[in-house]
């Protein structure tokens, strides 16, 4: 036993004993423990196995930038993989597991992987799997991602609740240390609306870790002080558990509140997360400074750990690592370790300095100066170090500081670059303008009355700068170690990825000197940590390959998220049904009472068929088709984009968007319209009526209502704002149904008030306000899609099921049938009426035979480009229609077209078919199809081609109207 | 990023849908000599470093078309005004 709870101290509380299960085991902790400090309390110091080489690992740090101590926390659904032990607060009933190991964290097959280390150097997937070429997909890629993973995700729905929420500020404070919270009470008490955030549960920053003094009392009293005086101020929210993970344009903060995620269950009425975007008008980066490791052999072995993490987990959490310690430092910031755990009554063997001189106070700790660790004994756990002078210390914790990066990611989420500073060896944050400001450690001051002067200074927004108490500072002085070049055993550069220090050396020697292609090359600095402990060294270490400065090889590009932000959050309550609404029709409750198969087209819930019993989709299809044709129909085409356009200009917009005039209608009727695109491809199709001189009512297609609305907006606002025209869509106002039938006319006759609808008083194409059903109000368009005497009824949609209802009821007596859009679709190409499969982006008016439609006469949108050279070729694949050579055969959507004799090519290439539709008035499948110069050639026998199923048939081309080509039964 | 859009004040840049660069104007004439003209409004876009005025509908708010004035390369907006402006304040081809 080794790791263990310190008799007194700490901001644990021992009342509150917490039971916990890690890897199938039961522990105990205290409440104001994290997982990681429970550990190693409890002696547990070994906590997942390493990425590549399978090593055993164990924490390495006390904060968010651990690489190693990645657990699988909690089980089932709520599974969550790769979170990081040192930031869980530990509950009662936690359970979590290591990863990446097997059979067992104790004995792991993988780490074989680390006696075949020469062949996973730097680049080892470029140059070790890449032959034989056919063995990468099968063979290679899955043995890699089974040794390799990371831990795995819950395949089961998170059932707990993310929320998302905005906040505004004139003060945002990034970090709750001493410099954070001098910023947060200097602004706060000038009345400035400030909000203070820091990831851990507990405000404090560093004066929760280390004995300081501020203001003639303890620091962490002081922070309590602070943050109690904060708290009850109604200017100041203070946003505990709060990760502040990007900085965006607009000086807009990202953040995750963690709400619930240190409790077992989050409470029915609470979100687990709560994803934050905060506009502050000023901001302060106060997020202190990261420890650094050194590279040395064995420094991964459990046990060896950064300096300032050794000491936090026993100032704070009351938890020593080891009985026995050895420090590892070249600045003094490792002194301040030792001189705490002499006070905890560990045993410090000895600080080994790797600085020749330096005048840091070790109280008496034996000290050896110039000295260097080149190995670290032990497997699962620290045994002991050996020096570079070949001497031997027995001990069972290693403390270990290469000095403090500040933490500038936040700073240069924007694109700035930090610069080198000599002075502490370390980046630090770019001038990034006045609204968001670096402050402490973070900006590089070494020294507590720096971080309380440089805080008090953010934190002024007007007037003068406050003083600030004082406190007790200790020197900082640091002369770079990067790499103990005579390490024996393995030493890291990355922990998460397991590069080496030998990686950066042949990563530049192999020609990747620039820092993003060594990081690729090498994969230091990627995964869940990018980097935190160790991009410093990687950059220092290609530095001296290359013969660079640190300023010259750089550091790669920081970007958010400054750690792992979980789907869920991102996500918030917008999953399921609230990602993806659904779009009823007026007319959804009478579909589904007769019996309606429903289809997802958009957002829309469109009725498909009506199957009666025993009938499949296309047998269903096919009676709707014949019961129409024979009798009457009735279909649902609310779906249908309906834009109100009234007002002086309204003919004149109509004009220039439609390809053909509108001018010209008279009032009262309806005139089918077509709107190409700017660039001379068709856009939309659909029906206009002239409801009064100034007032139109324009149809668009199901799929194209939002984008002819916007389309609409911007030709009005942009390109003509003189016309005097007002537009609003008023789709879901209107509940629109189609009757169509031989006998429609006597079906609509028997609900109409007043109308007599013959051909005089009604005929094709009139489009009329009436009144139906004794009073209600309508719209009643003679117009038709499938070809049939036909008629749309438009009523205000909260009527559309009972309108339905009473037209079903009139039509009984004739046999009326509901259909679906299956039917219209039979309907519609049988009439060869062009929908989706021509309207495809890549078609002109000519193309789909509607040429004659385009205006001479006026500008419009599309008319100058619609003809180019290009787009009036006669060679251009317009729509024909095609029937089987033999009726028997069942000609599929998307088959290319060759001439008869042609073998398959892409030169012999002459169309394809686009629709499809079996006729039960024709007993054949038939279709449309766009064929090239397919005018010239109806009649004309040729090879069908379907290249999924590799068959052919011969079909025959033949005007697309392939149903009552007179229209006779349209004028009936 | 934040819109100020002259109708409904600053909000979120969610709400706008962007649809490129403002100053290409559309030609008046429909005359066939005037096809470069056309060529050059339908497909030609410069993609500037520094200042840009670029079309913004505020699709889920107002619905106003308006076009932003940003900096390509900070994102700082320097104006917002509606399209109808723009468009009135432009002087015709």
């Amino acid at each position: 036993m080794t790791g263990f709870r310190l008799d007194r101290g700490g901001l644990i509380d021992r009342t509150a004993p917490l039971d916990f299960i890690f890897d199938g085991k039961a522990f105990t902790g205290f409440a104001g423990d994290t997982l990681a400090s429970a550990l190693i309390a409890n002696d547990v110091h070994l906590m997942g196995r390493s990425f590549k080489y399978h090593r055993p690992r164990g924490v390495i740090s006390a904060g968010s930038s651990e690489p190693n101590a990645l657990v699988e926390l909690r089980e089932g659904a709520r599974k969550e993989a790769n979170t990081r032990a040192t930031m869980i607060e530990l509950y009662d009933g936690l359970v979590a597991r290591s990863q990446n190991r097997w059979p067992s964290l104790g004995f792991d097959i993988g780490a074989l992987n680390s006696l075949a280390s020469a062949m996973f150097v730097a680049g080892f997937y470029y140059k070790t799997f890449m032959w034989p070429k056919s063995f990468w997909e099968k063979i290679y890629e899955p043995i890699i991602r089974k040794a390799a993973g990371l831990g795995t995700a819950s395949k089961e729905a998170d059932p707990d609740k993310y929320e998302k929420a905005y906040a505004h500020c004139d003060f945002l404070v990034v970090g709750s240390g001493p410099t954070g919270l001098m910023a947060a009470l200097t602004a706060a008490r000038s009345g400035a609306r400030v909000i203070l955030a820091d990831e851990s549960a507990a405000l404090g920053g560093s004066l929760l870790n280390e004995n300081e003094e501020i203001g003639g009392m303890s620091g962490y009293a002081w922070a309590m002080a602070g943050i109690a005086e904060l708290s009850a101020m109604p200017n100041v929210i203070v946003m505990p558990r709060t990760t502040i993970f990007g900085w965006y344009d607009g000086n807009i903060f990202g953040a995750v509140e963690r709400v619930n995620d240190h409790v077992l269950e989050p409470s029915p009425y609470e979100p687990r997360q709560r994803y934050w975007r905060i506009m502050a008008k000023r901001a302060v980066m106060a997020t202190g400074a990261e420890e650094r490791p050194i590279v040395f052999g064995g420094n991964d072995v459990p046990g060896v750990m950064t300096a300032g993490a050794l000491r936090t987990y026993a100032n704070r959490y009351a938890a020593a690592a080891g009985k026995s310690v050895v420090v590892f430092t070249n600045n003094n910031s490792g002194y301040h370790t030792a001189r705490d755990m002499k006070t905890h009554g560990v045993h410090v063997e000895v600080i080994i300095d790797s600085r020749k001189e330096s005048a840091a106070d070790s109280s008496g700790i034996p000290v050896i100066r110039g000295g260097a660790i080149v190995n670290v004994r032990g497997g699962k756990r620290v045994s002991g170090v050996e020096l570079a002078d070949h001497r031997m210390v027995p001990c069972d914790a290693v403390a270990m500081s290469g000095g403090w990066s500040p933490i500038v990611n936040l700073m240069c989420h924007r694109g700035a670059k930090p610069k080198w500073d000599e002075r502490i060896a370390s980046f630090v944050p770019p001038d990034v303008g006045g609204g968001f400001v670096a402050a402490g450690s973070a900006a590089g001051r070494m020294l507590l009355s720096e971080c309380l002067a440089d805080g008090a200074r953010a934190g002024t927004l007007k007037g003068k700068t406050p003083s600030i108490p004082k406190c007790r500072d200790e020197a900082f002085a640091v002369t770079p170690l990067w790499w103990v070049k005579e390490s024996t055993g393995k030493a890291f550069v990355d922990y998460q990825n397991d590069s080496t220090a030998k990686d950066l050396p042949l990563a530049a020697q192999e020609g990747y000197r620039d820092i993003e292609l060594a990081k690729r090359y090498t994969t230091a600095g990627m995964a869940t940590d990018q980097g935190k402990l160790g991009n410093v060294n990687a950059i220092a270490i290609l530095a001296e390959a290359t013969g660079r400065s640190m300023d010259q090889v750089g550091t790669t590009t920081f970007r958010p998220y400054y750690t792992p932000v979980s789907f869920g959050a991102l996500a918030g309550p917008f999953v399921g049904r609230h990602f993806q609404p659904v779009r009823k029709t007026p007319l959804h409750d009478w579909a589904d009472e007769l019996g309606a198969v429903f289809v997802e087209t958009g957002l829309w819930m469109r009725s498909s068929w009506f199957p009666q019993e025993g009938e499949d989709w296309l047998s269903s299809a096919s009676r709707e088709v014949l019961a129409t044709r024979q009798r009457v129909g009735l279909c649902d085409v609310s779906t249908l984009g309906k834009i109100d356009v009234q007002g002086k200009d309204a003919a004149e917009f109509l004009n220039r968007l439609y390809c053909n005039t509108f001018s010209t209608l008279d009032v009262g009727k309806a005139r089918y319209g077509l709107m190409l695109r700017e660039d001379g491809i068709v856009f939309d199709d659909g029906t206009t009526s002239r409801l009064a001189p100034d007032h139109f009512l324009m149809t668009t297609t199901t799929a194209n209502a939002a984008r002819v609305m916007s389309h609409m907006e911007f030709c009005h606002q942009a390109h003509w704002p003189e016309l005097d025209v007002q537009y609003v869509s008023v789709t879901e106002q209107w509940a629109q149904m189609a009757i169509a039938g031989p006998k429609a006319r006597a079906t609509l006759q028997k609900i109409v008030d007043k109308v007599t609808l013959d051909d005089t008083g009604f005929p094709y194409l009139v489009a009329k306000e009436i009144s139906i059903l004794g009073g209600m109000t309508a719209r009643l368009f003679r117009i038709s899609f499938s070809g049939e005497h036909a008629y749309e009824l438009a009523v205000p949609a909260d009527y559309g099921n009972l309108v339905a209802r009473a037209i079903m009821q009139a039509g009984e007596e004739f046999g009326i049938a509901p259909y679906g859009i299956e039917a219209l679709s039979i309907m519609r190409i049988e009439k060869g009426h062009v929908a989706g499969g021509e309207l495809n982006g890549t078609t002109t008016a000519a193309d789909l035979g509607l040429g004659k439609m385009m205006s001479s006469k006026k500008d419009y949108i599309g008319r100058m480009m619609a003809a180019r050279e290009g787009l009036t070729d006669k060679n251009r694949q317009c729509v024909v229609g095609i029937r089987p050579f033999d009726v028997a055969d069942k000609i599929r959507s998307g088959s290319h077209i060759l001439k008869k004799d042609d073998a398959p090519s892409m030169a012999a290439d002459q169309g394809y078919v686009s629709s499809v539709a079996w006729s039960p008035m024709l007993n054949m499948w038939l279709g449309l199809a766009l064929l090239s110069n397919g005018r010239e050639r109806h009649g004309e026998v040729v090879k069908i081609f379907d290249g999924v199923r590799n068959i052919h048939m011969f079909g025959v081309i033949c005007d697309p109207m392939h149903y009552d080509r007179e229209n006779k039964k349209l004028h009936a | 990023m934040l819109v100020k859009c002259p109708h409904c004040g600053t909000r979120p840049v969610e709400e706008f849908t962007f649809n490129g660069d403002a100053s290409v104007q559309r030609p008046a004439s429909n005359d066939p000599k005037s096809m470069d003209q056309w060529f050059d409004y339908v497909y030609l876009r410069d993609n500037p470093k520094g200042r840009f005025d670029e079309y913004a509908h505020h699709s889920s708010g107002c619905r106003a078309w308006l076009v932003v004035t940003r900096d390509t390369q900070s994102h700082e907006i320097f104006n917002v005004v509606t399209a109808r402006d723009y468009a009135k304040k432009r002087v015709a081809p």
